[in-house]
């Protein structure tokens, strides 16, 4: 059984670089209901550019692609992001998850997942090969005393 | 000597250097957004400045980024690795609370120091 969620945003992109910035600041601009901290918000806005920027990078090597960013808010607080591409997959997620494993070359740390992995409480990875990847993260926003 | 490249952009948008260059130590200042997007650019450029300067010691001042992902991990390993080829070293400064919670989240003060009083979140909590 699917939960449906409180409310959500849809966007669709080509893997053009410059929508980076657009993808975090439409996921901050949606998470701004839940009231959260600056940290939780630059928090989201990390995860969210690393993320597309790996659908960007390994995706799609060499070509434009489609990028699909969904947000969602769930009761309790909790903010769920999906970043779907159809590009060629990771051929072994476990290794991409390693700190310091990349195939992007010197302008890629490898870092990617790592700090996705620690700013959300939880992060899956889906990917097939030549089919796409499907990357869901998940973050509870901390109720604070000052919301009514 | 000071110049700042890059005019064109506006203020807050896309990425700043400002070299500042005195005798063997060089000044980076970095600002706007340092993502993917902007990386490249500021790798290309802080290449040119070193290959200029030949310094022995380079500051990366981070006061003036208002977002940085893990791109930036990449571009200060990749002038931690300049410096040391150039038998210097490079040091950070300035970084804001969300630069630094990366930085922090990949350990990558045990390769860079952050310069005494360089983070500009002190006496906030964690």
């Amino acid at each position: 059984m699917k939960v449906k969620p409180n409310n959500y945003i849809a966007i669709e992109f080509p893997s053009r670089s410059v929508n980076e910035g657009l993808a975090r600041a439409a996921v901050a601009a949606f998470a701004a209901q839940l009231d959260p901290t600056l940290d939780e918000l630059g928090d989201i806005k990390t995860a969210v550019s690393e993320a597309v920027t790996n659908a960007i990078v390994h995706a799609y090597p060499q070509e434009l692609g489609r990028i699909a960013l969904r947000a969602s808010i769930f009761d309790g607080n909790l903010l769920e992001i999906t970043v779907r591409d159809w590009g060629c997959g990771i051929a072994d997620v476990e290794k991409a998850r390693e700190p310091l494993y990349t195939t992007g070359g010197e302008e890629r740390s490898g870092m990617g997942f790592t700090i996705m992995e620690s700013f959300m409480d939880a992060l899956t990875v889906r990917s097939k090969n030549g089919k796409g990847t499907v990357v869901t993260m998940k973050r509870r926003i901390a109720l604070r005393p000052s919301r009514r | 000597m000071l110049w700042k490249s890059n005019q064109q952009q506006k203020e807050g948008e896309g990425l700043d250097i400002i070299c500042k260059d005195a005798g063997r130590e060089l000044t980076l200042t970095l600002r706007g957004e340092l993502d993917h997007h902007g990386a490249k650019d500021v790798m290309q450029r802080m290449e040119l400045a070193l290959d200029a300067a030949l310094p022995l010691k380079l500051t990366l001042d981070f006061s003036g980024v208002s977002f940085m992902d893990s791109s930036g991990i990449a571009v200060v390993m990749r002038a931690q690795r300049r410096m040391r080829a150039l038998g210097g070293g490079a040091v950070l400064r300035q970084i804001p609370p969300q630069a630094k919670r990366v930085f922090d989240a990949a350990g990558i003060f045990r390769i860079i120091p952050l310069e005494e009083g360089g983070s500009s979140d002190e006496g906030k909590t964690e």
